[in-house]
């Protein structure tokens, strides 16, 4: 009945991607509500609900959320910017990579959050410091990651421009980046999953506002709970960013779909 | 005068890991008169494909040079329009932005580019096609898009490395007769590359056949059918004729080309 890689049915594969979240709030229901582990430990889902609606309604916890996406998008569009055009060069010209592809290659592995310490002794505790850790943690993914796109052109597409009479300039221009958009985009959309996590880990140390922080200041009262809907309000904001990403691509670029 | 010179040009790619270089072109000589149309014929591998990028200036040659008009070939430019064997549409444009790109990097005013476009839209039969995507097209569509893309620059040359290769054969009988009838209205000089004895044939006021690797002209065959052809003529007994002989000549050099392989 399982045949390998044969398509399954659209409504079918909505039914099985919500039973499984059923299935897991339920052992999850079970084994707290059930008494099966320690209620310090793992608040059960209702409670995390109400923990939830609290810090909603008198925490102001709406303010730490929109705190931390303006750090997770400021910190990434100051990277991408950076980044998508010393990408593009790296790709369209050999000597610029020979000469930044080491380093970069290097940089890449610097753990963002290891840079944390270092960056509080530069720019401090404010915001800066926040967007500055997004900022090291994207830059070189995003550099990288498009230099080789980029790199790997299609080179017939790049004759016939030549033969069409396009310079040098004009192969890059009119070629090399709308060959590459979507990529380029579907590259950002990645990188920015990535930006979730360094966020937090930098609202984990100096910092007095966020999701992190109420995460790491619930730690110290047992409140699992609040933990709990800190974690699940970060993966529900990454779903919508990556649907409305998705869909921004799908509207820039038809015809990489058509 | 002629059109197009090819003087002794050659091709020798270095060899791979220190081994031994490969040569996969002799010294060639060959002159194009204007408004001809010269199809190049030979096995797979024979450096036929590697003589054309030469003349459109996307590989240099190791000896010779090729001179267009009188002046030498450096670099590729839109004077020699080329129709390459793979899909070469640009999937971000669409087949009326396509046709256009070369004008446009050539800075033509818009209402002029618009009237050519819609012109050479017009002669590969693309109409109501403007404003598709190349991946909403068949493959057949796509190369006449492309033919009328390397047109639109009005070329001195218009150079096809086996344009119709990926085609199935109906298909490709439609295109040889579409390309054919723009010829023979328009008058443009043409190298067409083909490893189809039918195809050089059909298409050709001469037909140069070339030897297995390292490949180099060994005939020269001029075509005197009649034109404007139809695709009947393929049955005609001059047709057959030319194909034995032709057929002959290939069959040597495929055979040559397999015993190097097996060796």
């Amino acid at each position: 009945m399982l045949r390998p890689l044969h398509p399954v049915p659209p409504g079918t594969r909505t039914v099985l991607g919500i039973a499984f979240f059923a299935l897991f709030v339920a052992f999850w229901a079970w084994i707290t509500l059930g008494g099966h582990v320690n209620r310090i430990f793992l608040a059960d889902p209702l409670s995390m609900l109400k923990d939830g609606w609290r810090l909603l309604v008198e925490d102001r916890f709406w303010l730490d959320i929109l705190i931390t996406i303006w750090r997770v998008f400021g910190g990434f569009v100051l990277a991408s910017i950076v980044a998508v055009p010393i990408g593009i060069a790296m790709g369209a010209w050999k000597p610029v990579e020979a000469f930044l592809e080491p380093f970069v290659s290097f940089a890449r592995y610097l753990p963002a959050s290891a840079f944390i310490p270092l960056l509080i002794l530069w720019a401090g505790i404010g915001e800066l410091e926040k967007l500055l850790v997004i900022f090291v943690g994207s830059v070189f993914q995003i550099i990288l990651i498009i230099a080789v796109k980029v790199g790997s052109t299609r080179r017939d597409l790049v004759e016939a421009a030549y033969t069409l009479g396009a310079t040098d300039n004009g192969i890059v221009k009119r070629v090399i980046m709308p060959a590459n958009a979507p990529e380029i985009a579907e590259t950002l959309r990645l990188v920015l999953g990535w930006a979730w996590t360094y966020v937090i880990v930098a609202e984990l140390i100096g910092s007095s506002s966020g999701i992190g922080y109420m995460i790491i200041n619930s730690q110290s009262r047992l409140a699992t709970g609040q933990i709990i809907f800190g974690i699940i309000v970060i993966g529900l904001i990454g779903l919508l960013s990556d649907f409305a990403f998705k869909a921004l691509n799908r509207w820039l670029y038809p015809w990489s779909l058509a | 005068m002629s059109k197009l010179v090819i003087e002794g040009v050659s091709r020798t790619f270095a060899g791979v890991r220190g081994g031994q270089r490969v040569q996969a072109l002799q010294p060639v000589d060959l002159a194009v008169a204007a408004n001809d149309f010269i199809t190049i014929l030979g096995p797979s591998g024979c450096g036929k494909s590697t003589l054309l990028r030469i003349v459109a200036g996307l590989e240099a040659p190791s000896t010779g040079r090729v001179l267009l008009d009188g002046k030498a070939v450096t670099r590729p430019g839109p004077d020699r329009g080329m129709v390459f064997q793979s899909y070469t549409l640009f999937p971000w444009l669409t087949v009326a932005e396509n046709i256009g790109f070369g004008l446009r990097e050539r800075r033509v005013p818009e209402r002029e580019r618009n009237e050519i476009v819609a012109s050479y839209v017009d002669l590969v039969g693309l109409k109501g096609f403007e404003n598709h995507w190349p991946k909403q097209l068949s493959g057949g569509m796509q190369q006449r898009t492309a033919i009328a893309r390397a047109l639109a620059n009005d070329p001195a040359i218009l150079l096809l490395d086996e344009p119709f290769g990926a085609l199935d054969n109906q298909t490709r009988g439609l295109m040889q007769e579409l390309l054919l009838g723009i010829w023979e209205r328009r008058k443009k000089t043409v190298l067409f590359v083909t490893h189809d004895i039918e195809e050089a044939i059909f298409m050709a006021s001469r037909v140069i056949v070339m030897s297995a690797r390292p490949g180099r002209i060994k005939s020269d065959v001029p075509v005197d059918l009649p034109h404007p052809r139809h695709y009947t003529l393929k049955t005609s007994p001059e047709f057959s004729r030319l194909k034995a002989q032709l057929t002959e000549d290939i069959r040597i050099e495929a055979m040559r080309t397999a015993q190097t392989q097996s060796a």
